[in-house]
């Protein structure tokens, strides 16, 4: 599904996040990217969103290389991502139910499936009763199941996440775990990068340090 | 399509949501839109009154002839027989002096003057209208009727109406001009607001895009806020302009009245409220445009 050949990423001036990093993801599997703050866990989470483009080797996704797709290309490539960012970039000036909705939104999917949508995605993680709510209202760990819910809601084929459970109490962070791995039964490949391995358990690690894998 | 359908609703709504949401801005955003386009919208229609009048009061230019008073009746007469075989001459009417004499006698202040006059002062007069009424044809048979005898003057009808013409030529020249540089205000002014709605809703653009969201997806409802500004203020315009149109409407009539003018301002015709309000919302549209085009990126 995921295939990084001999990637390298430098950020101007000289900064250099990843250095030949080569690895492959299975479809259906769990993986946690561990590592130190500022290994590269999250450039190499970018990179196969086509947030960041790699300076030289080739991320193939599905079979094809993201690194060359012309910038319109894009919005489709990441259609069948769903992914869970550091901050998670929620909106908070709409419901709850209108932030999960909006992935839908962009696809155009019809309306009143749409909202049968939403509803289990909300169902799904635990925030069914939430869902008129302000995200401003909700608390860390509702915020971030409520991101993750916006993540699954189109029901994509492969799930990003960065730090899923940073700032979270250890419950708290249980918790969004056992959710990741409820999607990973259900068929999904999901990649997390995080620094708490623990909490995925059963999941393939792939250890960063200083941008390099280490086996 | 039923995809694009559902997009472009949507869009609408997001747009007018957003358009309700802020009154106020909404508002003054629609007054100035509105004010300026009042400007060319009222010239519009006054030139479209103005030319109504004119066409309503001189159904055809015709060339009047007058004989001098000493000419006879025969010399009338053989003047007469030429008019009806000059080529290019559709009508004559003759006009005898005694006959012009008894109709200015009814009329209530010229009869004690007519009365003390020892001979009647009136010349034998035709009226001549040509098969071709362009000025220029017009001017043409003038010249050849002044040079025959026994014909004291020749006189254009058409003159006041070529100026009038011409004044109405400058006219529409001036309300194109006008509508066009307003026109190109109206971009300027969506090209600001939309730049401000852009940049308000950076977030939201910024997490759209990670979602997958295309240009087109992310440009629309943007776009349908500038053609409804602009769809707003043309209506305002459209609204200012027949408000004033009634408004002037008795005041200018009983002027017109005075001048024995029959004179019922109208309000703007549908074809010139269409084009307005179809150009507004287009306009609207491509400051729209040109601003997502400059910050949405």
């Amino acid at each position: 599904m995921i295939r990084f050949d001999r990637v390298n990423k430098r950020y101007p001036p000289d900064i250099t996040a990843l250095t030949d990093v080569s690895f492959h993801v299975e479809e259906g599997e769990l993986v946690v990217i561990s590592g130190h703050s500022g290994a590269g866990k999250s450039t190499l989470l970018k990179l196969i969103a086509a947030i960041e483009r790699p300076t030289s080797g080739s991320v193939l996704l599905g079979g094809q290389n993201i690194g060359v797709l012309a910038r319109s290309a894009l919005p489709y490539v990441r259609r069948r991502i769903g992914m869970v960012l550091q901050d998670q970039k929620l909106l908070f000036d709409r419901s709850v139910f209108d932030n999960v909705m909006l992935p839908l939104a962009i696809i155009g999917f019809p309306p009143k499936e749409a909202v049968h949508r939403v509803r289990a995605a909300l169902d799904k993680v635990g925030l069914a009763r939430r869902e008129k709510a302000l995200p401003i209202a909700l608390s860390g760990g509702e915020q971030q199941r409520l991101a993750i819910a916006r993540a699954v809601v189109s029901r994509p084929a492969l799930l990003l996440a960065d730090e899923p459970t940073a700032h979270l109490d250890h419950e708290t962070a249980e918790d969004v775990g056992r959710i990741f791995g409820e999607f990973h039964r259900a068929g999904v490949t999901v990649l997390i990068a995080t620094y708490d391995t623990p909490l995925f358990p059963g999941a393939r690690q792939i250890e960063l340090a200083h941008g390099s894998l280490r086996s | 399509m039923k995809t694009w359908l559902t997009q472009n609703v949507r869009a609408a709504r997001l747009a007018l949501r957003r358009l309700l949401a802020a009154p106020m801005n909404t508002l003054l955003s629609l007054l100035a839109i509105g004010v300026a386009l009042a400007f060319p919208a009222g010239g519009q229609m006054l030139l479209a009154n103005i030319q109504r009048l004119a066409e309503t009061s001189s159904a055809m230019p015709q060339i009047s002839l007058f004989m001098s008073v000493d000419a006879s009746a025969e010399e009338a007469k053989e003047i007469e027989v030429r008019l009806k075989n000059f080529s290019g001459v559709k009508q004559v009417q003759f006009l005898p002096r005694e006959k012009t004499l008894a109709r200015l006698k009814t009329s209530e202040g010229l009869r004690g003057v007519i009365d003390v006059l020892p001979s009647n002062p009136f010349p034998d007069a035709f009226v001549v209208v040509a098969a071709d009424d362009r000025p220029q044809a017009l001017e043409k048979f003038a010249a050849e009727f002044r040079q025959w005898p026994k014909v004291e003057h020749v006189q254009l009808d058409s003159a006041w109406l070529q100026r009038l013409d011409a004044l109405l030529r400058l006219g529409r020249t001036a309300v194109t001009l006008l509508g066009a540089l307003l026109g190109l205000g109206l971009i300027a002014i969506t090209f600001n607001i939309i730049r401000m709605q852009v940049l308000v809703g950076r977030a939201e653009i910024e997490v759209s895009q990670l979602l997958g969201a295309t240009d087109h997806f992310m440009r629309r409802p943007f776009l349908y806020y500038g053609a409804l500004l602009g769809l707003g203020g043309g209506l305002l315009a459209l609204l200012l302009a027949t408000g004033t149109a009634l408004w002037l409407r008795a005041p200018l009539s009983d002027l017109a009245q005075l001048y024995g003018l029959n004179l019922a301002l109208q309000p703007l015709s549908l074809r010139d409220s269409a084009l307005l309000l179809g150009s507004a919302t287009g306009l609207g549209w491509l400051g729209a445009l040109l601003s997502l085009r400059q910050y949405l990126r």
